[in-house]
């Protein structure tokens, strides 16, 4: 029932062995080893397994390898690395943004989908595009303020 | 002279080693019982550590929570870390810092008094010497029990006490890792629990081959009593197998739940333990010319953790290793060989870090679900999680809960008598609490005894239903009577604050009407019954930051409400405002919070934790509300039970008032029970009704408002 589904990952061309009807985020965690994308709800509520498909935040649990073909698709290991991180992951600790950070994986996701299109988001603007991205430690206040600050810094502003 | 008093984690794990080690490298181990929780406690810890040891923070390793190498300090729970296992490392610290430089002392034939120490070296008269903690390390006996008394550094002097240090662990997590989620050893075999969809089912599992058939793929089932799983090579595989494994499971007997009206008033006239709290109060000499009452409600809350519970077990010759998120290594072990069967000797439990714990979730039931599988499959490490209906419905939930407040009012509307009853289920069901296991699948196995009704929290652990129930204004004597419901509807345990949620919106919402009906400003009626200073002293606060005295006139749809409370009575002081816009629905706006927690060892996680507090507690007060289906079951979805969104969050601002020459006081749920009595305080100033049940949904505004 396997077969091989070809899409790029995080900028590189990648060949998977997986069912069509299997859902990417098992594919990332399991088979190749990627784990920052994170299994929250399985039912596209939470925001947890959010990877960005063709640039769209897109909820990865119920995401079917067979719509993957020829697509690209970023995880947070695409985003930025410790060495080299995204302003979101620079600003995130910043501004200590998080408490038990199990979250902000998809959080990132989100964030770097709209500050692509919008590097100067106000309050409410950085709300609705997280609204499909729960928190439930309370971080939310900090997390804004990361993402304003993470767009100052990619318009060359003082974060 | 008396023997100085070590800190209790001290006395109970008195050898330095057990905390502080060098190891090579220039690196120090510090080893703590507690555990990460999202909370920033380690951070925390390693600041203490560092400043006892003048060591700088980047230098240290924290093992934490291991039952094989930590110290044994309980639960990571009730706001007491920084109080317990800080108030230990610091002083163990001091002491090995002490007989670091007496042992350095020697060496160099001087006096201790000519040394001291700067990033683990030892410095002499201000010039650097050939030695430090690391050389000095075979020297010094850290075996030897703590004496305690070792002087401690001053305030004044602090380094890294009182800093804003940047969270040890946040990189990790930022970056794609570090929880107990991403623990994937070789070999891993996949597990996926069945529990009873309601107490005292008994089951019948599907077979093997038509799991696998069904799932795709090779299926293994693991079946005991009325406790199954299946097991599957990868976790896509395990996924689909439990799916179908739950379609075709068939449930039978037990107790079916049937849905009721409401919740909390099934409390009232259920069987219970019943007792009486007097606490007395001033004299009164004004006579009575009124009698108010009014009840409050809250709801059963889940804790929505955004991760499904996780633990890993590996059995391998009589011996099992367990992997988890719980809040307590040392219990779980205790309640792991009970339910097992075999000696805590056989058992090594170790922490790893979860998503947010807000109490008694399902780490510990998920652990027993891994074991249970791992003895069935040796020498495989097994890993088992739950699913998201199982994260929101079968594990315990805090209590929903029902007070009543009278009071007699003298003319100038003063209480001149106090009465209060707090029906509410156990809030205090962890493994090992009152000897017993208390793990979901412990139940479920062949020949399992029915758990008979579980006690509350002991009142010396800052009492569990009555947890805040008492008062700290001036009032005359408080008589409490506490309704501890032996059965109630669903399994209940330690959610973030025990009573503190339902006791604190209660007492603040009845203060609020007392004050509104004697036709006073809700803050000066609060301060004229409260002659606590630093009670006062957050309440001025609060009201200087938000600008209370500015506040708009209530009615008109924005409100402004204040409240206040010191946790469990004995940990931080915090009082809050919130303002909020009731119109079809409660939208919060701002919250501002003065807290008074003592010594502050991290301010920006304190902070975290005070700006986490305030949105957790607003999301349980104006969303939550777990209820029995009319089909029976239990919230299994994030639909089935919605929790505040970033588009609905308030602003938080926090302000710490209290004073470093006093002790650090716990502050991690001290935001909850005011924040809910602030948000309906504001709803009644905005709308000029009140509601007095939990949450404040928009048709129970409405009800209010039609009368």
């Amino acid at each position: 029932m396997n077969g091989t589904i070809g899409f790029t990952l995080n900028g590189r061309p990648v060949n998977v062995s997986a069912r069509a009807d299997d859902a990417l985020l098992p594919v990332l965690r399991g088979t190749l080893g990627l784990v920052a994308t994170r299994f929250g709800c399985g039912a596209e509520a939470c925001g947890a397994c959010m990877v960005l498909l063709d640039g769209v935040p897109t909820n990865s649990c119920t995401l079917e390898m067979a719509r993957l073909a020829g697509r690209n698709v970023v995880t947070v290991e695409g985003l930025g690395t410790s060495d080299a991180p995204h302003p979101v992951q620079a600003a995130l600790l910043d501004e200590q943004a998080g408490q038990c950070g199990y979250c902000l994986s998809g959080i990132q996701i989100a964030a770097a989908a709209l500050l692509a299109r919008n590097p100067d988001p106000s309050r409410a603007e950085v709300t609705e595009a997280l609204a499909g991205n729960f928190c439930r430690c309370g971080a939310q206040n900090r997390i804004i303020r990361a993402v304003q600050r993470a767009g100052r810094m990619m318009r060359g502003a003082t974060p | 002279m008396n023997a100085p008093v070590l800190p209790a984690s001290l006395r109970d794990n008195p050898r330095p080693a057990q905390w502080i080690g060098f190891e090579a490298e220039g690196r120090v181990r510090l080893a703590t019982g507690k555990v990460e929780l999202g909370q920033g406690i380690l951070t925390a810890l390693v600041q203490v550590a560092a400043e006892e040891l003048r060591v700088p923070p980047e230098r240290f390793r924290v093992v934490s929570g291991e039952t094989d190498t930590t110290p044994e300090e309980g639960f990571t729970a009730g706001s007491q870390s920084v109080e317990a296992s800080g108030g230990a490392i610091r002083q163990v610290a001091a002491e090995v810092r002490a007989r670091m430089l007496a042992a350095a002392a020697l060496r160099l034939n001087c006096a201790p008094s000519a040394l001291e120490v700067a990033d683990g070296r030892i410095v002499q008269d201000g010039a650097p010497t050939a030695l430090d903690y690391w050389t000095l390390a075979d020297a010094v006996d850290l075996e030897r029990p703590a004496e305690g008394g070792a002087a401690l550094t001053p305030p004044e002097a602090f380094r890294y006490i009182g800093a804003a240090l940047p969270r040890v662990d946040l990189p990790g997590k930022i970056f794609g890792g570090g929880f107990i989620h991403d623990r994937l050893p070789d070999r891993l075999l996949h597990a996926r629990a069945l529990h009873r969809p309601w107490p005292g089912a008994v089951l019948r599992a599907p077979d093997e081959a038509t799991l696998s058939r069904v799932a795709g793929g090779p299926v293994g089932l693991v079946w005991l009593g009325d406790f199954a799983a299946v097991t599957a090579e990868t976790e896509a595989l395990a996924a689909r197998a439990h799916e179908a494994a739950e379609t075709r499971a068939a449930w039978s007997g037990g107790s079916p739940r049937v849905p009721v009206p409401s919740e909390p008033l099934a409390l009232v006239g259920a069987e219970a333990t019943e007792r009486l709290l007097d606490v007395p109060g001033r004299a009164t000499a004004t006579p009575a010319v009124a009698r108010v009452g009014a009840r409050y409600l809250r709801p059963y809350l889940a804790h929505g953790s955004i991760a499904p519970s996780v633990a890993l077990a590996l059995w391998e010759d009589g011996r099992l290793t367990v992997e988890t998120h719980s809040q307590g290594v040392g219990n779980l072990r205790i309640a792991l060989a009970q339910a097992l069967g075999i000696g805590t000797e056989a058992i090594i439990v170790r922490h790893r870090p979860g998503a947010g714990c807000y109490g008694h979730n399902g780490a510990d039931d998920v652990a027993l679900d891994a074991a249970l599988v791992a003895r069935a499959r040796p020498g495989r490490w097994v890993r088992a999680q739950f699913t998201r209906a199982q994260e929101l419905s079968v594990v315990p939930f805090g209590s929903a809960m029902v007070v009543d407040l009278a009071a007699e009012l003298d003319a100038a509307g003063r209480p001149v008598s106090w009465a209060m009853e707090v029906f509410s289920g156990t809030h205090g069901q962890r493994p090992g609490h009152n000897g017993r296991v208390n793990l979901l699948a412990a139940e479920a196995l062949p020949g399992a005894e029915p758990t008979p009704p579980a006690p509350d929290v002991p009142d010396a652990a800052g009492f569990g239903g009555l947890r805040n129930a008492v008062a700290l204004y001036d009032l005359p004597s408080q008589r409490i009577t506490h309704h501890l419901v032996a059965r109630p509807r669903l399994r209940t345990s330690s959610m973030r604050g025990l009573g503190t949620h339902g006791n604190v919106f209660a007492l603040e919402s009845f203060i609020d009407e007392l004050a509104l009906r004697a036709g006073e400003d809700p803050l000066a009626y609060r301060l004229s019954l409260l002659s606590d200073p630093r009670g006062r002293r957050v309440l001025e606060t609060v009201a200087e930051m938000s600008g209370w005295a500015g506040r708009p006139a209530g009615g008109e749809g924005i409100g402004w409400g204040i409240a206040f409370s010191r946790y469990k009575n004995r940990a931080a002081y915090l009082a809050a405002v919130v303002e909020l816009a009731a119109e079809e629905t409660i939208s919060l706006r701002r919250v501002w919070c003065a807290v008074d927690a003592g010594l502050v060892v991290n301010p920006d996680g304190a902070a975290n934790q005070i700006e986490g507090g305030v949105i957790q507690a607003a999301s349980w007060t104006v969303k939550e509300e777990v209820r029995v289906d009319a089909d029976g079951s239990l919230p299994a979805s994030w639909e089935a039970y919605p929790i505040l969104t970033f588009p609905e969050v308030p602003e938080v601002f926090v302000r710490f008032v209290g004073s470093a020459a006093d002790p650090s006081l716990g502050l991690g749920e001290a935001a909850v029970g005011p924040t809910a009595a602030a948000i309906g305080n504001a709803v009644a100033h905005a709308l000029g009704v009140r509601v007095r049940e939990m949450p404040l949904t928009r048709e129970r505004v409405a009800a209010a408002l039609l009368g």
